[in-house]
């Protein structure tokens, strides 16, 4: 596959993360005798790769497959079959006990900052689990870590002994992002982390990863629908449709000059806060089908308006049109 | 329907509006504190604003729709036609809502029965407001969801809305609330919830039967892209009070309340990635609605802010028709923004 061959020559320049022929089905259970009777094609074949110090964006409508990639990748779902090399290891079939050491490497940020964080706990005790989790510093200094973290995140250290209920959206997802970075990870996924949160608020938290990233010289797959947040922090673009990766560009070349149909609608399809800016938009019909039974062929052919018979038949493979810009289309990358 | 001149008396027309809210023991907090603005038969006018702005308190309040026992209008006049709105009794306001005022909201499952068909549940609508026999008004229903672009409406009038998607689920709310024509259409963050294809879907829908139809929209949202590319005015609203409102070109471009032109700023455009600009951004949090600062409410995050910003709560100045401001500096402010242009 040309995908591979692509991907050796990105190894030189080191891959962090190696994701190959991801794929996660969730079994539907029926019937009197409770056999799986389906799969939902939630991840179905997807391979990319996130290079050191690179923040790759991942983006997709609902029903993409782009949180449980995100998920799969931390081990928080068991992938179904693939790979996830990450930093040279398959971390895909290590045992648990194993997986802890690189849990401490790789963090996640949630989307809803109301809910992942525990109510009952004080911030000092959150991050100081963390903290005592994955043996970091000693139980004197702790706190002084901890304050530290607040600080690095623009909390103020007074906070350490409220409870979240005591804080705002924003500064929830602040201390969501003090607890991932609390381990000193090297990758961290986050996962819609401005989705929840008002628009002058999700400002300050963009350009506050934008900081982090560059302070700490993190890896990032930031996941999101928001396409203008995506093109603001990403060095590179995934774009996925019903489990399968659609394209593949850096930011630049995807917003200027997209390959695939899917990612010309999905951009068209942004409304623009400039008034005076007129596009032509792509205004697709149909809903997503379901991932149940994802269409043959091109799994975006039933909303693409440039699809031919051909489409129901060829499964398309990502293929370079321009340099580090892939494509799966038969039509546009042929 | 014709466009009416902008010198006929408005549609709607929303006076001084206060709703309060019981938080706590004899505890009153006011979400929607002293709100002015006017809809014009015809026009799409997009209510913006963060959330605890109270931007949806307003709109539950045109339709009489605020939470028994806790939440009341306590001032103020909500004008239909000359009607005011917040004198009749429920049974008057019954047949208000539907008949003239249409809405629709963010989670169509809030307006949709989950135990009776789309058709029924439409159908029902049309008979009370209609008088039609159930026949005539199965027919209607099927008329209706074909007009909102679903496709094979006889086949989904039989449905239940747990066998649509989100998006045709937004176009059955849609279909029902427009089921009896009403001339004002209140929709509360309609496409939040939706994909941006299906979003995209939704507003060109949204336009059509505007076009078709003729009625006024009162959109309320947070994302000025959608208002950009909906509406004709924009009211801007910021801890419970109206703090600016214009056309939208006025809005966008000439922007006079530092609140406004911080959105304005702090919003991610895209095709901006070559440029790797930083983020503008607003300081600070919305203040809870039992903290607000003295003086102007935005002042704590407010870049501009004097000492004679706490002094006093700012009028809400009016420049000309549908023109106005809430900050006491916005003519030295636009000084500044023409001198460093």
């Amino acid at each position: 596959m040309s995908m591979d061959h692509k991907n050796a020559q990105h190894k030189r320049r080191d891959v962090l993360l190696q994701v190959s022929n991801l794929k996660k089905y969730f079994p539907i259970r029926g019937g009197v005798l409770n056999r799986v009777v389906n799969n939902v094609k939630a991840v179905n074949g997807v391979s990319f790769n996130v290079l050191r110090g690179e923040v790759v964006g991942l983006v997709g409508e609902s029903g993409s497959g782009k949180t449980t990639v995100g998920r799969t990748i931390l081990r928080l779902e068991e992938p179904t079959s693939g790979t996830i090399d990450f930093d040279g290891t398959d971390i895909g079939k290590l045992a648990k006990p194993v997986m802890r050491r690189y849990r401490k490497r790789m963090q996640i940020v949630f989307q809803d900052p109301y809910a992942s964080l525990n109510p009952r706990e004080k911030i000092r005790t959150m991050l100081g689990h963390a903290l005592a989790v994955h043996n970091i510093g000693t139980a004197a200094d702790r706190d002084d870590r901890i304050v530290a973290l607040l600080e690095q995140v623009g909390l103020s250290g007074d906070y350490l002994d409220r409870f979240p209920h005591e804080f705002s959206g924003g500064q929830r997802q602040r201390i969501g992002i003090a607890r991932a970075l609390a381990v000193e990870p090297e990758f961290i996924v986050a996962d819609e982390p401005v989705s929840a949160l008002d628009v002058s608020i999700q400002a300050q938290v963009v350009n506050l990863l934008d900081d982090l990233k560059s302070k700490f010289n993190l890896t990032m797959l930031f996941i999101a629908h928001d396409l203008a947040v995506v093109e603001h922090i990403s060095d590179r673009v995934v774009v996925m449709y019903l489990g399968r990766i659609m394209e593949i560009a850096p930011t630049r070349t995807l917003y200027r000059a997209p390959n695939h149909p899917y990612t010309k609608a999905l951009l068209s399809a942004v409304p623009s806060p400039d008034i005076h800016a007129k596009r032509d938009r792509v205004i697709l019909t149909g809903d997503i089908p379901s991932p149940i039974n994802p269409p043959s062929g091109c799994v975006f052919r039933t909303r693409c308006p440039i699809a031919i018979p051909d489409c129901a038949q060829i499964v398309p493979e990502l293929k370079e049109v321009s340099p580090g810009q892939f494509s799966a289309c038969i039509r546009t990358a042929p | 329907m014709t466009q009416t001149l902008a010198s006929e008396p408005p549609l709607l027309e929303v006076d001084d509006l206060q709703t309060s809210f019981i938080v706590g023991e004899g505890q009153d907090v006011r979400a929607v504190d002293g709100v002015n603005f006017v809809v014009r038969a015809g026009e799409t006018l997009a209510i913006v604003g963060e959330s605890g702005s109270g931007k949806s308190v307003t709109s539950l309040s045109i339709m009489r729709l605020l939470p028994k026992n806790i939440g009341r209008i306590s001032r103020g006049t909500i004008r239909l036609r000359g009607k005011d709105l917040v004198t009749l009794s429920d049974r008057e306001m019954r047949a208000i809502r539907g008949n003239d005022i249409g809405m629709i909201f963010q989670e169509p499952m809030t307006s949709l029965n989950p135990v009776h068909t789309i058709g029924t549940q439409i159908a029902e609508v049309v008979m009370q407001h209609d008088k039609l026999k159930k026949k005539a008004a199965h027919q209607r229903a099927i008329e209706m969801l074909e007009l909102v672009g679903i496709p094979e409406p006889v086949k989904r009038a039989d449905q239940y809305p747990h066998q649509m998607s989100g998006g045709m689920r937004q176009r059955a709310m849609i279909a029902m609330a427009l089921a009896c024509e009403p001339s004002v259409l209140i929709a509360d963050e309609p496409t939040t919830a939706l994909d941006v294809t299906i979003q995209a879907q939704i507003l060109d829908l949204m336009r059509n039967l505007q076009k078709k139809m003729g009625m006024a929209i009162v959109f309320i949202t947070h994302d000025l892209g959608v208002v950009a590319e909906m509406a004709d005015r924009v009211v801007v609203m910021y801890a419970g009070q109206v703090v600016e409102t214009g056309t939208v070109e006025e809005i966008f471009t000439r922007p006079l309340m530092p609140y406004t032109s911080g959105l304005m700023q702090s919003i991610p455009r895209m095709g901006e990635s070559e440029k790797k600009l930083r983020l503008q951004t607003i300081p600070g949090y919305v203040p809870l609605l039992t903290k607000l600062p003295g003086g102007c409410r935005f002042r704590t995050r407010c870049a501009f802010a004097e000492d004679r910003c706490a002094v006093a709560e700012p009028p809400l100045e009016e420049l000309e028709s549908g023109r106005s401001v809430r900050c006491i500096r916005w003519r030295e402010l636009e000084l500044k923004t023409k001198a460093s242009a």
